[in-house]
């Protein structure tokens, strides 16, 4: 048997059978290099995206343990933390400037490096093509470009971690002036200018993706895979591409604006300032500007980062309660929904900017619409598990908390998205919690599901049940005891950002609280490593997959060898004959048809 | 070189833990995969269970420890808007919140897996969906009123009688400027600035200016039950005047000026009493990111009784006769409020 299965999608291959002539062979070797460094098939790039993305949350967890330590113990020092870091914590004192520099880089490296492309970069590869019936995606030359993009920018944002004065230090939103003028922070000096190339070539890596899934959505899809038979993964993967090919260049267009202010004495967020003793010849420009243009990428930026742990949370209750997933259409219409009104609410992080207060009228009545469509899902999930039959797999637990955690973090979006109440909410540890339980734990759990759901995919093996439960109950416990306190901190106007509180008399009550939290945060994190170890030891030892369709599960990916090649199916590819929720009796004894089972002569398609 | 071993000796104990579970992975394969899935599945659910009712006494206990610590009454007539609406969306996201969490964890519970359970094949109810829909929406509907009414009553214009207060922010402190006698603050241009002796860069040849008054050390004073509206400006980078106990807070943008009204109702003292804290004083807590000291810039706010104020206004001197009476080497460049003494200078001392 020829495993040459790429010779029917000869236009996939042409790239790497340029590589090397071994056409001949029984065994269709790829040299190590094309196989698994510069290769063109979606899934390695999907396991590229997320070894680095793992890589990556291990940098920016180990900073948030670093400066919690600061904020639950501010007048102790850890000499621990002046090996890891050196002229940063003297002493084991944590630096303000170094402070605010972790605090940065956690929030990029978190929101873009892991929560984007680790995660959207990783399952948009993995199950596009598996799941619509592709050998792989419309462009796989465009697709390693991207990861390599991913790459560059990774490179760029780690080396200005080691540069003398520090990564870029003035939040993850980086406003001007404080990132525009050098004289402002220690970090706006080359810190801010690799910051903005690396985020620029990170555009560049998400467009570049964003561009190949829509396309392969749209055209690659196999025969009978209409749109409405796709599973929900896929509407929520095309949609968070949807979002980002649309909002990214904004964000960019941005970026370059603050680039020439930075560089070419333009004006264009800059006005009237007098700083390091001289007055600035700007004239004229907004600092406000730059928000808008930022946050019209931002506030799309957190449903990039929620859509995809909301497609795959919902294709896995669906599959593990045994029960068709409840309101296939009104998920898809709520997910459309939810990525038009996106676009529509950015100026809700801006109500204190002195922005009109009629426009900012129009922000919350908007703002509070996505509740609806969100609301929708949540008990169209609900649904989902009522009297269903539910198999309690690691990837079912982890579906569940995102189901819990994005209830919570959803609600307390009310509270912030109402301006007069975010006239008091602004800023403060409210902020916080509502968007780590939402975009944070809430998208991690997703991604967590979908890692042990789908690892038999990737790997041919299970990762390890018993780690993967106690993971996930730290986890989610570690989780709420961090976050939910921190509503109170925030109601009590603690404001988020400060370095220590000890000289305020309005927040230094909350004292035994910080060190609480900066306990428990330690804890979670040092719990992630059972999952890591999980991870990379299940690759190499983990149990077997011994049948195609572990989960008895109905969509296309479960048709493919349990280790499929380049090109994903040996022979032809399947023909869709259903929608991908069939989880009925067969008539065989089976509580599911996949969806390339033809219908039976008198049954209904959906 | 210990720290080498260490890290071996951490890798260690996770690759002992990781074969400690696989050696479960393997007993479960000899005592019949089936049964200990079972089991296993039963397990799960309980636990969920158990996570479900230990987190709602943790949510109890969390607000019992709390509760406390939080703001006193509001300082200030529109924060009484804010503590209601806040009261009501409490209650309607606490409702809602209870409600869709229970339903989850016993809806894991009660439909786990068994022998003889089959799932229900229910696809879909467009009725449902309708009603789900509809609700929600109605509810945020209500929420958008209450909501809106009170931002708009709170970024109305401010009355015209209100006393006016400028507070400007840079790296990192506030700079507070009464208009004086006159009642009216006169022209400020940043290409005036100088730390010695016009830190506001404050026009002279602007006659309103002249009265002036320039406290350096952050100290807003409001006279109680008077609307008082704040002119917010920014040396340098954005800053954010943030006032907790008044529940309101506005940025202070470069070449920008934004405004915020308010009509404190708690003098300082009276406040003293509530929170039985004889050091209380309300903060001004910088809300916007501006750098290293960002943690730091602290303002306060003294509301006292109009003769009080009067009392106190009578002492100032303008920042004209400071700035340009006496030689401008000797002045000093005051950062910031940080330490008590500097909070009981009522101007920046320039001699």
């Amino acid at each position: 048997m020829s495993t040459n299965i790429v010779s029917d999608a000869a236009s996939i291959a042409q790239a790497h059978h340029a590589g090397h002539h071994d056409h001949g062979h029984e065994h269709h070797e790829q040299h190590f290099i094309w196989k698994y460094i510069f290769s063109q098939d979606h899934k390695m790039i999907a396991k590229q995206f997320l070894v680095t993305g793992i890589i990556w949350a291990v940098i920016g967890g180990l900073m948030s343990v670093f400066f919690r330590l600061q904020l639950g113990f501010p007048d102790k020092t850890f000499p621990i933390m002046e090996t890891f870091l050196g002229e940063w914590a003297k002493g084991g004192k944590l630096s303000p400037e170094f402070y605010y520099a972790l605090v940065t880089m956690h929030g990029t490296i978190l929101v873009f490096f892991v929560l984007t492309a680790g995660l959207s970069g990783t399952f948009a590869n993995l199950l596009i093509p598996l799941q619509i019936g592709a050998r792989d995606m419309a462009s796989p030359f465009m697709n390693m470009l991207s990861y390599w993009m991913f790459f560059a920018a990774s490179i760029v944002m780690f080396i200005s971690l080691f540069v003398e004065t520090g990564p870029a230090s003035g939040g993850w939103t980086t406003y001007p002036p404080l990132s525009a003028l050098k004289e402002a922070s220690l970090g706006s000096g080359i810190g801010m200018d690799l910051w903005l190339i690396s985020m620029a070539l990170f555009v560049a890596s998400s467009l570049l993706g964003g561009l190949n899934y829509i396309s392969t959505i749209l055209n690659m899809r196999t025969k009978g895979m209409s749109m409405t038979r796709m599973p929900l993964t896929i509407w929520a993967l095309l949609f968070t591409a949807v979002l980002g090919v649309l909002s990214f260049p904004v964000l960019l267009s941005g970026f370059v604006l603050l680039i020439f202010d930075r560089t070419f004495g333009t004006s264009f967020y800059l006005s009237e300032i007098f700083i390091g003793g001289k007055a600035l010849p700007h004239i004229g420009g907004s600092a406000i500007l730059y928000q808008h243009l930022f946050w019209f990428l931002g506030h799309p930026e957190v449903y990039i980062i929620m859509l995809p742990g909301m497609g795959m949370a919902s294709e896995i209750l669906s599959t593990n309660s045994r029960k068709p997933i409840f309101g296939y259409f009104a998920m898809i219409i709520s997910l459309v929904g939810i990525t038009v009104l996106a676009f529509l609410v950015w100026a809700h992080h801006m109500f204190v900017t002195g922005m009109s207060p009629f426009l900012g009228s129009i922000f919350v009545l908007l703002t509070l619409l996505i509740a609806v469509p969100s609301a929708v899902k949540v008990f169209n999930w609900l649904t989902t598990m009522w009297r269903a039959n539910i198999r309690f797999t690691v990837a079912m637990m982890f579906a569940i908390g995102f189901v819990s955690l994005f209830i919570s973090g959803g609600l307390t979006g009310i509270f912030l998205g109402n301006s007069s109440l975010d006239l008091h909410l602004h800023d403060t540890y409210f902020v916080v919690a509502h968007f780590h339980i939402i975009m944070g734990i809430s998208a991690f759990f997703g991604m967590f599901a979908g890692i042990y759901h789908w690892f038999p995919k990737m790997f041919g093996r299970y990762m390890n049940n018993t780690l993967g439960y106690i993971h996930f109950f730290i986890t989610l416990a570690g989780a709420y005891l961090i976050f939910w306190p921190m509503h109170y901190e925030g109601i009590a106007g603690m404001p988020r950002r400060y370095y220590d509180y000890s000289a305020w008399e309005s927040f230094n009550q909350f004292t035994s609280l910080n060190s609480f939290i900066s306990v428990v945060v330690i804890i979670v994190f040092f719990t992630q490593f059972l999952f890591i170890v999980n991870f990379f030891m299940s690759m190499f030892w983990g149990r077997r997959v011994t049948t195609k369709n572990p989960w008895g599960a109905t969509t296309l990916e479960w048709t493919t060898p349990i280790n499929p090649g380049h090109g994903n199916w040996e022979g032809e590819i399947p023909t869709v004959h259903r929608w991908p929720y069939d989880y009925k009796d067969d008539g065989n004894g089976n509580d599911f048809i996949p969806q390339d089972v033809p219908l039976k002569p008198g049954e209904d398609a959906h | 070189m210990s720290g080498l071993i260490i890290i071996a000796l951490i890798v260690l104990v996770f690759v002992i833990i990781y074969q400690i579970a696989k050696a479960s992975e393997y007993a479960t394969v000899l005592r019949g995969e089936a049964k200990v899935n079972r089991q296993t599945n039963r397990l799960m659910a309980w636990l969920l269970v158990v996570f479900f009712i230990l987190g709602m006494y943790g949510v109890w206990e969390c607000h019992r420890m709390l509760i406390d610590k939080m703001l006193p009454v509001s300082a200030s007539e529109q924060g009484v808007g804010y503590d209601n609406m806040l009261k009501v969306t409490v209650i309607m996201t606490g409702i809602v919140f209870f409600a869709t969490q229970a339903l989850l964890f016993w809806f894991a519970f009660r439909y786990q897996s068994t022998e003889k359970r089959t799932s229900f094949f229910y696809a879909h109810n467009n009725k449902l969906e309708l009603i789900w829909t509809t609700i929600p929406a109605i509810a945020m509907a209500s929420l958008v009123a209450v909501g809106l009414k009170h931002w708009f009553a709170v970024t109305a214009p401010a009355p015209p009688d209100a006393n006016i207060v400028e507070i400007i922010g840079k790296q990192f402190n506030w700079i507070v400027r009464y208009p004086g006698q006159d009642g009216a603050l006169g022209k400020r241009d940043f290409r005036k600035i100088n730390d010695a002796n016009n830190v506001l860069g404050l026009d002279w040849t602007d006659r309103n200016n002249l009265d002036d008054i320039v406290a350096q050390n952050g100290e807003v004073h409001m006279v109680v039950n008077k609307p008082v509206k704040l002119i917010i400006g920014s040396r340098d980078v954005l800053h954010d005047v943030g006032m907790p106990h008044f529940r309101m807070k506005m940025d202070a943008v470069p070449g920008i000026t934004t405004t915020l009204w308010l009509t404190p109702t708690i003098t300082t003292a009276e406040m003293k009493r509530i929170t039985k804290n004889p050091d209380f004083v309300y903060e001004i807590s910088c809300a916007e990111m501006c750098g290293n000291g960002h943690y730091s810039m602290r303002g306060t706010i003294i509301v006292e009784t109009q003769e009080e104020y009067d009392a106190w206004m009578a002492k100032q001197v303008p920042y004209h006769t400071l700035a340009n009476g006496t030689p401008a080497g000797n002045a000093t460049d005051n950062e910031g409020a940080e330490t008590p003494e500097q909070q009981d200078t009522e101007t920046i001392s320039m001699r």
